[in-house]
């Protein structure tokens, strides 16, 4: 059982960084509390393996400290961390059966067999693994054996944290469902923390309570799937998260008749007076206005409020569709449910002020209280 | 029961056919047919049926022959894998020290068999070879030319020497295929170095190690030019083994049939016991797959 703190943490793979780019992590300071359940998210590249591994200790951090129950860890081998790994791809030993698989940790600690024996079965039957418990690991399918390498971590009473490397990666789409609800179980029945690393939303979120989103080396949000949805604090996390991602307007400042006004190639947004406060007042030259495609309405008829558009063209994905609009010279996304008829050529879109999100250098800025950021 | 009969596709056999014919079949057959026959000269030959093969089964001298074959190959198979394996895992794997040792290993490999037996014909000897002079020199009487004990470990010395490399160069590839993820795996399980390399490296190693023994059992077992050049067979018969008895009978003594009659039944061991092994093996991994479907 394990709080894992990241104290200062950053790591660099050169020996002598110089300039940031040098950074796979930049400094941060994280808590995973113990129990929960976490998601680390991002794009390839973005720092989360490398972060799991400095964790698990597979690799060591150039700086800052990795502290368990607040000990700290960087001198501990990964073998005495209590940690147990699930990799992208199963790990099993060949020639061992199941059974030999899940109990080779415990043999290693020197467990007495009869513990061991136990334990073993217990896992093997939270994991659906009783069947084939005495046959060979080596040709069983991709699910069974991620399974297997989950179950060695489960089998030790002493680990604390289970860190999921993109565990189903390759596992067949409709086992990944199955699996996944395992995880949560196993999740809730054994009250470790887990932290599962993956760059697919759907999986961190159906797996976490939650998500930490990684770029460019920084975790950049963490909150729980809802928060990351509505309230991207990044316009990378606005753009990462949801299918499609966010909407994007870069605005500048224009004078007009009744006061200042936030335009995009001439077109005036129906900010309220908070949201235009706050740009007003900023000295930044890169202002993004930000909108979910969920959040747009679209209509053939004119409302008050809303913008006339061009529509270039309509994505039917069953569950709903996706529009293509012209606004000036932007391309949106606008996301319609199933029974929602998608206008042709012109259409009107409104756009609610309580969902139209500022962005000043790419940061949102919270319009309730004038603060940066949520959390 | 609609089965269309169009033998004409055997045709397009045919070419795949004469090749065969001409690069095995045929030269083959010819031994075949002098095991059976008795030839004076080239106009008496008679026919004597599995005489020969009853005749060179029961000679004294090749069946010791044989006997010293199987042990040296044995041996040479117990030193060479066991060495290649420990080899390979003590070798770097990168860096210029990686590059350097994969050279120094493939150099010997590179030495035509003759050279390797000239090398070590030199070498060994205990007058001006820098071996064979360090020895005596440390106090053993060592000299190959006379002593067979000596002589018979100078020729498995030189096999060891001359193929290790290749056992090593195998496994060594093999344990670069092994993703990093068991390694670390392993750590977090907690696993002792002798429990990574016996669940681990071993396992992963069955492929390349098949090849590796087989094809060490073979050449060793069908070992020619290497003794006959460093010691011609001796001293006495001590280092004479398969391949040379059966030139010196079939070239030296011009016994053509019962030369024929045993070619016939060295190539029918080599083939035999390369089957063995390896059905052996694979049927290891059919098991597996059988149990697995009664499950």
């Amino acid at each position: 059982m394990a709080e894992i703190h990241l104290k200062g943490l950053a790591h660099s793979y050169s020996d002598n960084p110089q300039s940031s780019a040098d950074y796979a992590i930049h400094e941060m300071e994280h808590v995973w509390h113990q129990g929960g359940a976490y998601a680390l998210l991002g794009p390839s590249g973005c720092g989360k393996s490398t972060l799991l591994n400095i964790i698990s200790g597979l690799i060591k951090p150039s700086h800052g400290s990795v502290l368990f129950d607040g000990v700290e860890v960087n001198e501990i081998a990964t073998q005495d961390r209590n940690i147990a790994q699930v990799f992208q791809f199963p790990v099993i030993y060949d020639s061992m059966t199941v059974y030999d698989n899940l109990a080779f940790p415990l043999r290693n600690m020197k467990v007495d067999k009869d513990k061991i024996d136990s334990k073993v079965k217990e896992v093997a039957h939270t994991l659906d693994l009783t069947d084939i418990l005495h046959r060979r690991a080596s040709n069983l399918s991709a699910d069974a054996k991620q399974k297997i390498s989950m179950g060695r971590g489960l089998v030790r009473d002493d680990v604390s944290a289970i860190l999921f490397d993109e565990p189903l990666t390759v596992i067949d789409p409709n086992l990944k469902w199955k699996l996944r609800r395992q995880l949560k179980q196993i999740h809730e029945r054994y009250n470790i923390t887990m932290v599962y690393v993956t760059h697919d939303q759907l999986e961190a979120s159906t797996f976490a309570d939650k998500i930490a989103l990684m770029y460019q080396g920084k975790i950049v949000q963490f909150g729980t799937p809802r928060e990351l949805f509505e309230n991207p604090n990044h316009t990378f996390v606005g753009y990462f998260i949801g299918s499609p991602g966010m909407n994007f307007l870069s605005v500048e400042k224009l004078a007009s008749g009744n006061g200042t006004e936030f335009c995009f190639d001439g077109i005036a947004l129906p900010l309220d007076s908070n949201q235009k406060k706050i740009l007003n007042d900023s000295s930044s030259s890169n202002l993004k206005v930000g909108i979910r495609p969920e959040f747009i309405q679209l209509s053939a008829v004119q409302h008050p409020e809303s913008l006339p558009c061009e529509v270039i063209h309509t994505e039917d994905l069953g569950t709903y569709k996706i529009v293509t609009v012209l606004l000036g010279q932007q391309k949106l996304k606008i996301r319609l449910g199933e029974e929602q008829q998608a206008p042709q050529k012109t259409a009107f879109a409104t756009f609610p002020s309580q969902w139209l999100k500022i962005y000043i250098d790419e940061y949102l800025v919270d319009t309730n209280s004038g603060d940066a950021g949520d959390e | 029961m609609n089965k269309v009969q169009n033998n004409k596709a055997w045709l397009l056999v045919l070419p795949v056919f004469l090749l065969v014919a001409f690069s095995a079949i045929i030269p083959l057959m010819t031994v075949v047919n002098y095991s059976v026959q008795d030839i004076f000269d080239q106009n008496n030959a008679y026919f004597v049926g599995l005489e020969w093969y009853q005749e060179v089964m029961s000679v004294p001298r090749l069946q010791d022959s044989l006997a010293r074959q199987f042990f040296y190959s044995g041996t040479v198979l117990l030193i060479e894998v066991p060495l290649g394996i420990c080899v390979a895992l003590m070798m770097p794997t990168r860096g210029w020290t990686a590059s350097l040792s994969l050279i120094v290993l493939a150099l010997p490999l590179l030495i035509p068999w003759n050279v390797v037996g000239t090398i070590w014909q030199i070498f060994a000897r205990s007058d001006i070879g820098l071996l064979g002079y360090v020895i005596n020199g440390i106090g053993i009487d060592y000299n190959y030319t006379n002593n067979s004990v000596d002589a018979w470990f100078t020729v498995l010395l030189m096999d060891v020497w001359h193929w290790t490399s290749l056992i090593a160069l195998l496994c060594y590839s093999g344990l670069r295929a092994i993703p990093d993820a068991y390694y670390q795996a392993a750590r977090i399980d907690r696993a002792s170095s002798w429990a990574i390399f016996r669940y681990i490296q071993l396992p992963k190693l069955q492929g390349v190690l098949i090849i590796g023994v087989l094809l060490r059992f073979m050449d060793s077992f069908m070992i020619y030019t290497e003794p006959f050049v460093l010691t011609g067979g001796g001293p006495g018969n001590s280092t004479t083994f398969l391949s040379q008895t059966l030139t010196k009978m079939a070239i030296g003594q011009f016994d053509i049939g019962p030369a024929a009659a045993f070619s016939i039944i060295y190539f029918l061991i080599v083939l035999l016991v390369s089957w063995l092994f390896f059905t052996t093996i694979t049927h290891l991994d059919k098991d597996k797959v059988k149990e697995q479907s009664h499950d």
